[in-house]
């Protein structure tokens, strides 16, 4: 640890982001990168404690005490070096990761604690700028080919990771562009995407063969796959929304959170789309269904968008500031999250059931909501109780229903490969992340379930060392 | 079988870890003047040293006691011609006492053994006779083994012819030569019989000069029981007398002293490898003297005997051989000389030559020897044990441990003197007068020419420039088998083969590099064992660092640098019977880590005879059996190459690739040596080993310990260069490597240090290490004589870890990065080594207490007790058996529970001045006993608080730095404990540096603020078992309601240093684990030094119970202990009552930082920072919650295992068996049977503590001095008291201070208002913690500990009015003099022993004469020395003011100027010295004082200050603040 004082000396500074007023008026990144020295000091403020719980809050055990330590003696590359060995999308968790490592950092205990992600991201986007990063394509290569279905998180940490042990790597992606959720699911202003066409062209460059627009299981047959394939991957995300089935939600305007964005997003990177497919929320009263991240993120783009006003709305009360009994250091707790959506204006109320949509010439129109309470059953499980007379309704244009995720979709590839679910109806797979067929394994959303880019990482690289094993066998 | 055997074979004790440690003495008459009077003298002398003697559970059964005399012929004349033997003129007969068998069938067997033997030398047997003994006082189980006793008569010449027969003096010794001859064969022949009851057999000495008598008996019983004793006709000029007292739990009589030569108070700390290389050196063994007989008498040393017998045996051979008396002594054990500037070149020549074929015998002693005719004492080279005489004018000499041992009157006494370290004391009652120690050394160093010899043969291996020569690393990658070389690519593998870490680079050698210090962490070890690792270890990680506890002390490696060395001699051993110019044809290497040059040179060498072979330590990966093979050959390749006349060989692993991989070089090392021992090649050949392995300091200790001569790791600079290449040092080089070399010099020191060891040279091969979790096959072939007590890992083993390695740096598999992997030994890391506190079970931990929530105390168990998947603790592998429960409300409440509840040491300092008394406040509410650790308590502490809770800590700590260690501290606990040892670094000493030396610690330590504070590694007044029994006497004595307890930790061994613990009288004996403790500590002590307490607490449970100690003694165990299951397989173990320490700072909010020694805990647990300790959150509730959970987690057990109490199940491992399912892939061997071994015992013998100690102080001085002084206690009215003392009086005035402090608090009375006049000598710790207002002025002489911890009063010491001698040139008090010392005063007309005012903090005192380390680690105080010092004064000073005497003018070079400079005096100090000189002259009527007073202007020039640096520049700024005070005062 090069400073041992320097918790005392600095506070905790986050880097700061472009002014509000500026950034709705675009789709580049709201946030600006640290400076060199912000980081250094920054990263001094980090204690390398005896038991990181930073490193253990993080679902890839980033060896975070070490590489602050490397940044805070200015000797970026050996950080670099420890943050490559752990994560393959440092450029992307370090924009977009809620990041559990700071809410363990022993700094959390009284202070607060040090600003992990964006250390991560001055580290690598270092990295980039001063040519650390290379295709380091392996030495040697096995003569064993595989298949990873998927190009989200999971997919391509999965392919980096195998591509590195020496197997031969084809990532199928049904889509046309590479990147699943990263590239469609996340606002251009929050991660850009040449962020991650940069990532993408390395891997290239090492070997791994992408084939976009093809949906495996469909386009190529499952037999096919199999057959040419030592191993098989799939790791294709959770992708079927939560809905809400309440009277009128076939009115029109009313929209899954994810076709939203990723139609904004399409958008953006210049596709065009016909009038009557259009989402876009100019000049309309949005109500965003769901108070989660993805939530935060529609509001973003609404705002973007020109939307006259927009309301967020959860069922669930509204989370405490600070950290409660129930979720004690160093749990990843339920916190109130103010994101930069949310400062860009947003009307946020919590504790609101929606009971019907109300429409007009099949448009929705309004939303009859009604005020819950929450209590616990004498197991000690939440239940919702509606509170009488507290029906209220909001006018609202567009409807934008960000409830998350069930399971992956089962049409198409599951049914192709004859993949066994589990009960939440995920992808089944035993400890080592082999599915129900032999050679094929699954990770990421389609296995976890709706989860945290860090985890689908973590379930990639996972999956990779169990091939590799598997297929040294 | 008996008691002791089974035990030994089906438990855990091993007598060869027994100590003893004792009272030694003569008398003698210098003319040689023989009379029954000497004898007489010599009983009283045993009789008044019976305090340092110990009993057992039997009170009249000692540890053994005897006489040495000269043969009295015309008592044997008397008695032979009663039993009708002819004996013939004096000195032609040589006669001894036999033990024989009661058997009389096996008896007479015995005898015709002596009789055959007798006549095939060629004497004659002149007959038997019944030694008539009076057994009736001696003890049970002296009697149960009493032997009988006879004594025997051979003749010199055989009844047939005269084989040879002058009668000079050399055939007098060619006669013992011949007695010594019967006396071996007839020894060897009994031991190899099939006799029931060889072990009564015993010849104690056989002789034509000397006789002993001793016994398994106490002092005052020898004298009645052999009735021998009694006759006026026994008379002698020699009386050699010894008392015993060992930690020895199974006292027998062969072991009592005198042996043949000497007798021994101390121990042989080396003594495994001094038999080691005797053996070794065996077959080289040739004597013109004995001519053939020399192989009847092997082996040299007779397996199982005590140290002090093996060094006898030793001396016997090479006194025979033809060396005089005190050449032997010097020999095997010499004087620190190597740093001695006052040696002459001659002496330090015949040091050095002896040193190139005879390592030293190491280890505290004071050993008396003599032939019959010479007489001589000597002490070791640390002068670690008291000796003092008194030569009168009637030729009368008294030596022993204590002056006082004989009533002479004052008038006589010509000298009285202290024995010095690394000098003889001797006489010649021939010559008759006393030899000086200097004409001695200028004797036997001008026998030969030594000085030239060592000039033609000793080549020296220099350092100097080598480094230079060393070129960035390239000569490390030159790889001399194979010819590879090794570029930075092949650097990352190559260190993946050898399993280094980042946290090797990061934690073990960028420290090392850049501060040359061995590193240092916190927080205690809580990784898994090496055997149940899942992860490939390092074979050193196998073995644990011994330690010195109690019976020996350790060494100060920094301060006492001067006795330390780490020269090595290599090169073809000789015969050691003679002496020859070739005896020192060696290679000297005076720093034994090789730099690359260094080994290069080795390698080439071709000067007088020496060559070098390298042998490669490599196998090939791929070929089966390959491993084991590797082994063989290389033992072949080594025999090999000593044919062919090679020197040195190099075991090098150089050249590992993908198909080789490298045998541990430790397997190897210690494979060859062991090899060689058994071949008695061993001195034939130096081992050098060229090693990528070794990287820290344990490494490197484990390959000198297993025979290593010389070291080159290779790697390891090859890394600190690429750590260099990357920028991470930013050093060059040469200063790196540099560094790098001092720090393991350094911290090699310090483990020999440990274990009292001086030099490395008697350190190597030594052994010094136990083995956890290796089979018993490993060790046998390998480790030939290490203790492994639950075996483990096979050679097979070992081999699949080795394979592991290599593939991880090699293996085809290509998920292969270019950096290392994590480690995680010093940090928790998700891909690292697992660790019982981690993140999961801290967190759950903090949640259970803070919200008193059971359910999550019992996740936070469960992550804890099961351990299945990844066992960490040997408790892990047991489970309860399965037995009929008790219904849970029959079970003794929490409660009752929770009072058996200790936290552990934990100084003010350490933790946070919040999280001290919040768990004192928790632990007082609970009943429990919180502990104040080393380091004081404020007194405000002492009284409740107003809501009647209480932040005083029940137990007070008394360690080797007696930091606020008032009389005050000691009267305001409920238990005194000694700390011996810490489990996170046992034998170690400490360091408080300046800067965290706040005010508030400063007070409570009574220093000053900013001054660094040393705890020396010993406590100076413990360098043996009688010394801890004089402590605890010493605490008890000050308060007699506290319980005394003693600190041990747990290695091999500890249960004989309970059970003398035990013996000596501590109430309570703590056994800590050595992966327990929460402080700073080198990183290789916490990780490698000591051992779990399972194995310490079992062993010491079994040792006392079958003794029937164990009723004497409550057992407490901490270290790791976390929940209630912890706690009940400790108490099923031995346990009575239990400590935690870890748990309760996590409890109170540490998360395991591990920065407690960088005092920046950013949750305020261990800082001292205020701002940071504002962040203390902990609180009292959260530890009650805690304890209550453990007790109630415990209650479950007890009604599961089916017991109600605590008593029920000490002890009771029969309700614990192994979990043998979940045993990991190493352990599968593994064997607790040991662990589990229950001594079976008659249902009488209680295996719980039942019964308390008897102390002894119903009748010390103090009672009668505390009646005399009613008026001063009770109204603080001035009283005079004047008092007759004597040697037995020990402790005077602590129990009266003791009361004086109850009654009137700190502050005390009024100066000289209770004043105490004494006559005579005083035993021990005179005047200890004499309180203010407590007066001791003493006419005559005193022991050893003088005014220990003395808090205010004065002592007033001067020789009897009556002597003769000049008191300036002689001892007037003993060693270790205000050791501790608080404040007061303090006049000594008189010349001191060694370490006077040690560790002062604030005394006031003239002396008039020191020996050695004068006020070494001194504090504070004003110290005045009127004449010589010796050396190493002021070692470790960092405050107070010594003004020293200097007429001779040499004072510079005895003085230790690391951390002190020295001053002309300044006015201030002038007036200082009048004051002290004035009234010493006044107490004393001192004449010196008188002279330099009157004169004092001119005398002042002559005064040299001895001013530490620190505490000058402390003094400074506060003047500077005085100054600005007054300069804002005057402003205003």
């Amino acid at each position: 640890m090069g400073d041992v004082k320097g918790f005392l000396r600095h506070k905790r500074a986050l880097a700061e982001y472009r002014p509000v007023c500026e950034r709705v008026k675009d789709y580049c990144e709201v946030c600006i990168l640290p400076k060199e020295k912000h980081s250094e000091e920054q990263a001094s403020r980090c204690m390398d404690c005896g038991t990181p719980f930073c490193h253990w809050g993080c679902p890839i055990g980033n060896y975070i005490p070490e590489w602050n330590d490397f940044v805070f003696r200015k000797d970026w590359k050996e950080a670099f070096t420890l943050l490559d060995a752990t994560n393959n999308l440092p450029e992307i968790t370090g924009r977009v990761c809620p990041a559990p490592c700071e809410y363990a950092c022993v700094l959390g205990i009284n202070d607060d604690p040090v600003t992990v992600r964006e250390n991560e991201l001055a580290i690598i986007e270092y990295a980039f700028k001063h040519k650390l990063i290379k295709p380091r394509p392996p030495k040697k290569r096995t003569g064993k080919k595989v298949a990873v279905i998927g190009s989200g998180p999971a997919g391509l940490s999965c392919a980096a990771w195998l591509n590195q042990a020496g197997h031969k790597v084809t990532v199928f992606e049904k889509d046309e562009k590479l990147g699943g959720i990263l590239r469609f699911g996340i606002p251009d202003f929050k991660l850009d995407k040449w962020i991650l066409d940069r990532r993408i062209r390395i891997w290239q460059k090492e070997g791994i063969e992408f084939k976009s627009r093809i949906n495996a299981g469909v386009d190529i047959k499952a037999k096919k796959l199999i057959k040419d394939y030592d191993a098989i991957v799939v790791a294709c995300g959770s992708r079927a929304p939560r809905d809400l089935g309440i009277a009128g939600r076939d009115l029109k305007g009313i929209h899954f959170a994810m076709d939203y964005l990723i139609q904004s997003n399409k958008r953006l990177s210049g596709q065009q789309f016909a009038e009557f497919e259009l989402i876009d929320a100019k000049d309309k009263r949005v109500v965003v269904i769901g108070g989660g991240d993805t939530g935060a993120d529609c509001v973003g783009v609404a705002c973007r968008q020109g939307a006259s006003c927009i309301v967020q709305i959860e069922i669930m009360p509204k989370p405490a500031e600070c950290r409660t009994k129930d979720y004690p250091w160093p749990k990843y707790p339920l916190l109130l999250k103010t994101s930069t959506s949310h400062e860009e204006g947003a009307e946020r109320r919590w504790s609101i059931l929606t009971k019907k949509f109300i429409g007009e010439g099949g448009q929705v129109k309004k939303l009859s909501c009604i005020r819950v309470e929450f209590a616990r059953d004498s197991e000690g499980c939440p239940t919702m109780k509606e509170i009488p007379g507290t029906e209220f309704e909001i006018e609202a244009d567009l409807v934008i229903l960000a409830l998350g995720f069930l399971y992956p979709e089962k049409k198409g590839l599951i049914e192709a490969l004859k993949l066994e679910l589990d009960s939440r109806g995920n992808v089944k797979t035993g400890a080592n992340l082999m599915t129900s067929q032999k050679g094929i394994f699954s990770c990421g959303d389609m296995h976890r379930g709706q989860s945290l880019i860090v985890w689908a990482i973590y379930e990639g690289r996972a999956a990779a060392s169990h091939v590799d094993k598997y297929l040294a066998e | 079988m008996k008691d002791r055997e089974k035990l030994e074979k089906f438990g855990l004790y091993d007598s060869r870890f027994e100590h003893d440690s004792c009272g030694v003495g003569f008398a003698c008459n210098i003319k040689g003047v023989k009379s029954n009077d000497i004898i007489l003298k010599g009983l009283t002398v045993l009789k008044r040293l019976e305090h340092r003697g110990a009993t057992g559970a039997d009170p009249k059964t000692g540890d053994g006691a005897g006489i040495l005399i000269q043969v009295p012929h015309e008592f044997c004349q008397k008695v032979c011609a009663e039993n009708k033997i002819e004996l013939p003129r004096a000195g032609a007969y040589g006669t001894g006492l036999v033990f024989l068998p009661q058997d009389e069938k096996e008896r007479n067997f015995c005898k015709n053994v002596f009789f055959k033997v007798i006549i095939t030398e060629g004497g004659a047997l002149l007959g038997w006779r019944a030694v008539p003994v009076d057994n009736s006082g001696i003890g049970k189980s002296a009697k149960a083994t009493e032997p009988v006793i006879e004594q025997i008569f051979i003749g010199r010449q055989s009844p047939v012819a005269g084989r040879r027969s002058t009668a000079s003096g050399q055939d007098n010794l060619d006669f013992e030569r011949r007695l010594y001859v019967i006396r071996r064969q007839v020894e060897k022949a009994i031991r190899a019989s099939r006799l029931k009851q060889k072990s009564f057999f015993y010849i104690t000495n056989l002789s034509s000069r000397t006789l002993s008598y001793k016994g398994l008996l106490m002092p005052n019983q020898l004298g009645d029981f052999f009735l021998d004793l009694k006759e006026r006709s026994l008379q002698s000029a020699i009386c050699l007398v010894h008392s015993r007292y060992s930690t020895n739990t199974f006292p027998t009589w062969d072991l009592a002293q005198p042996f043949r030569f000497l007798a021994h108070n101390g121990e042989i700390n080396t003594l495994r490898g001094n038999i080691n290389w005797m053996q070794a050196r065996e077959s080289l063994l040739k004597s013109e003297l004995f001519k053939g007989d020399l192989k009847k008498i092997l082996p040299v040393i007779v397996p199982g005997g005590s140290d002090s017998a093996t060094i006898d045996n030793v001396f016997e051979l090479l006194t025979l051989s033809g060396r005089s008396l005190e050449h032997v002594m010097l020999m095997l054990i010499p004087g620190a000389w190597e740093e001695n500037t006052f040696l002459d070149e001659k002496i330090k020549d015949f040091y050095k030559y002896h040193n190139c074929f005879m390592e030293p015998w190491d280890g505290p002693a004071a050993i008396a020897f003599t032939d019959g005719t010479k007489i001589g004492a000597s002490l070791d080279r640390n002068g670690l044990r008291p000796a003092r005489y008194i030569v009168t004018k009637k030729d009368l000499v008294v030596m022993a441990s204590e002056v006082g041992v004989l009533d002479i009157p004052d008038s006589d006494i010509l000298i009285s003197g202290r024995l010095e370290p690394g000098k003889i004391f001797f006489i010649d009652t021939q010559q008759g007068r006393i030899i000086e120690d200097k004409e001695i050394k200028e004797k036997v160093s001008s026998q030969k020419p030594y000085g030239k010899w060592l000039k033609g043969n000793i080549t020296e291996l220099r350092d100097g420039s080598q480094l230079k020569s060393l070129p960035a690393g390239r000569q490390a990658r030159v790889s001399p088998k194979r010819g590879h070389l090794m570029n930075d690519l092949r650097t990352v593998p190559m260190l993946k083969a050898f399993d280094y870490t980042r946290e090797d680079l990061k934690f073990i050698l960028k420290p090392m590099v850049e501060n040359a210090q061995e590193p240092v962490g916190s927080m205690g070890n809580d990784t898994p064992h090496a055997v149940l690792s899942q992860r490939p270890q390092l074979l050193y990680n196998y073995f644990k660092q011994l330690f010195a506890q109690v019976t020996n002390p350790a060494i100060d490696p920094i301060r006492e640098e001067l006795v330390m060395s780490l020269s090595t001699y290599i090169g073809k051993g000789k015969n050691i019977l003679e002496e020859t110019p070739l005896h020192c044809h060696k290679l000297l290497v005076k720093q034994p880590i090789l730099s690359n040059a260094e080994l290069e040179k080795v390698r080439r060498i071709k000067k007088n005879g020496f060559k070098t072979k390298t042998i490669s330590l490599l196998f090939r990966v791929k070929e089966k059996d390959s491993f084991k093979k590797a082994l063989e050959r290389i033992c072949k390749e080594v025999s090999s190459a000593i044919k062919k006349g090679y020197t040195f060989i190099i075991l090098s692993d150089r050249g590992v690739d993908e198909e080789h991989a490298a045998l541990p070089a430790l397997l190897a090392t210690a494979g060859v040596h062991h090899h060689l021992v058994r071949s008695s090649e061993r001195t034939q050949l130096g081992i050098i080993v060229e090693s990528a392995e070794p990287r820290e300091v344990h490494h490197f200790a484990l390959l000198f310990g297993y025979g290593a001569d010389c070291i080159n790791p290779y790697l390891a600079y090859e890394a600190i260069n690429r750590l260099i290449q990357e920028k991470e040092i930013s050093l060059d080089l040469e200063c790196a490597l540099h560094n790098y070399i001092k720090a393991l010099d350094k911290g090699i020191l310090k483990i020999l240090s440990k274990m009292g060891i001086s030099t490395l040279q008697s350190y190597r091969a030594a052994q010094i290490f136990e083995a956890v979790g290796l089979s018993v096959d490993v060790i046998d072939t390998y480790f030939t004589g290490t203790v492994s007590r639950i075996g483990g890992a096979t050679l097979k083993t070992i081999a699949e870890e080795t394979l592991l390695r290599h593939q991880q740096a090699f293996s085809a598999q290509s998920l292969q990065q270019d950096y290392l992997a994590t480690g995680g030994l010093y940090q928790w890391k998700k891909d690292g080594e697992f660790h019982l506190w981690n993140p999961e079970s801290i967190a759950a931990l903090q949640d259970a207490t803070r919200n008193n929530d059971a359910k999550k105390y019992a996740e936070f168990t469960q992550l804890i007790n099961d351990q299945s998947k990844q066992p960490a603790t040997l408790r892990s592998l047991l489970r309860f058996q399965a037995v009929k429960p008790v219904p849970i409300e029959e079970v003794e409440p929490i409660e009752e529970i929770v009072k058996r509840f200790a936290t552990g040491a934990m100084s003010f300092g350490s933790i946070s001045r919040s999280t001290h008394e919040t768990i004192a406040l928790a632990m007082n509410r609970l009943g429990g006993r919180s502990n104040t650790g080393e380091g004081g308590e404020d007194p405000l502490r002492f009284t409740p608080l107003p809501n009647g809770d209480s932040v005083r800590s029940a137990i007070k700590q008394v360690a080797s730095g007696r930091f606020g260690v008032t009389t005050n501290y000691l009267v305001n606990a409920d238990e005194l404990q000694i700390k011996i040892a810490q489990g996170a670094k046992p034998g170690e000493g400490g360091q408080l540096p300046g800067h965290k030396v706040s005010a508030i610690i400063a007070r409570t330590r009574y220093t000053t603020p900013g001054v660094t504070l040393i705890s020396p590694p010993p406590h100076h007044d413990i360098y043996s078992i009688e010394d801890l029994a004089q402590l605890i006497f010493d605490l008890k004595n000050v308060n007699p309601r506290a319980r005394i307890s003693v600190k041990l930790v747990s290695e091999i061994g500890v249960g004989t240093v309970a059970a003398g613990v035990a013996k000596g009288h501590a109430d309570m004996i703590l056994i800590s684990a050595g992966d327990g403790g929460t402080g700073a500590s080198p990183l290789s002590s916490i990780k490698h030094a000591g051992l779990p307490w399972e194995l310490g607490l079992s062993e010491t449970h079994q040792t006392l119970v079958l003794n029937d100690l164990r009723s004497r003694v409550r057992l407490q165990t901490d270290g790791q202990m976390r929940t209630g299951r912890d706690v009940a397989i400790a108490a099923l173990l031995g346990a009575e009552e239990f400590g935690f320490c870890t748990a309760v700072l996590i409890v109170l909010g540490c998360v395991m930082l591990r920065h407690c020694h960088l005092n920046n805990c950013s949750v305020g647990v261990a800082t001292q920072d205020d701002i940071l300790e504002k962040r203390f959150r902990g609180s009292p509730e959260y530890l009650m919650n805690y304890f209550r959970f453990v007790a109630e987690e415990l209650r479950q057990i007890m009604s599961n295992l089916g017991v109600r109490r605590i008593e029920e199940m000490i002890g009771r491992t029969d309700l614990l068996e192994v979990n043998s399912a979940i045993l990991p892939w190493k352990a599968k061997e593994i064997d607790f049977s040991r662990i589990l071994y229950k001594p079976n015992v008659p249902e009488n013998i209680s295996t719980h503590c039942t019964i308390k100690q008897d102390h002894g102080i119903d009748k010390v001085l103090d009672l009668e001095l505390i009646k005399l002084a009613q008026a001063a206690l009770k109204e603080a009215k001035p009283v005079k008291i004047n008092a007759e003392i004597k040697n037995t009086d020990r402790t005077t005035g602590a129990m009266l201070s003791g009361k004086v402090c109850s009654i009137f608090g700190e502050e005390g009375l009024k100066e000289d208002t209770i004043y105490c006049k004494f006559k005579g000598v005083a035993g021990q710790s005179f005047g200890a913690w004499l309180a203010q207002g407590v007066t001791f002025e003493l006419e005559g002489l005193t022991n050893d500990y003088v005014g220990k911890g003395i808090s205010g009063g004065k002592i007033i010491i001067y020789p009897d009015k009556n002597a003769r001698y000049k008191p300036e040139d002689n001892i007037i008090v003993g060693n270790t003099t205000f050791y501790g010392a608080i404040s007061g005063e303090a006049y000594i007309r008189g010349v001191s022993g060694e370490r006077f005012c040690i560790r002062n903090s604030g005394l006031n005192a003239v002396v008039e004469g020191v020996g050695d380390h004068g006020c070494e680690y001194m504090t504070g105080g004003r110290v005045v020395i009127l004449g010589k010092t010796g050396r190493n004064f002021a070692a470790g000073m960092s405050g107070g003011i010594a003004y020293v005497y200097d007429v001779a003018g040499n004072f510079k070079k005895k003085c230790n100027m690391d951390m002190v400079a020295l001053e002309k005096l300044t006015l201030e100090d002038m007036e200082t010295i009048k004051n002290l000189l004035y009234r010493h002259h006044k107490y004393t009527e001192s004449p010196i004082a008188e002279k330099i007073l009157q004169n004092l202007q001119q005398e002042a020039r002559k005064f040299i200050k001895v001013m530490p640096l620190e505490y000058k520049r402390i003094l400074g700024l506060k003047d500077m603040e005085n100054k600005l005070e007054v300069a804002e005062v005057s402003d205003g």
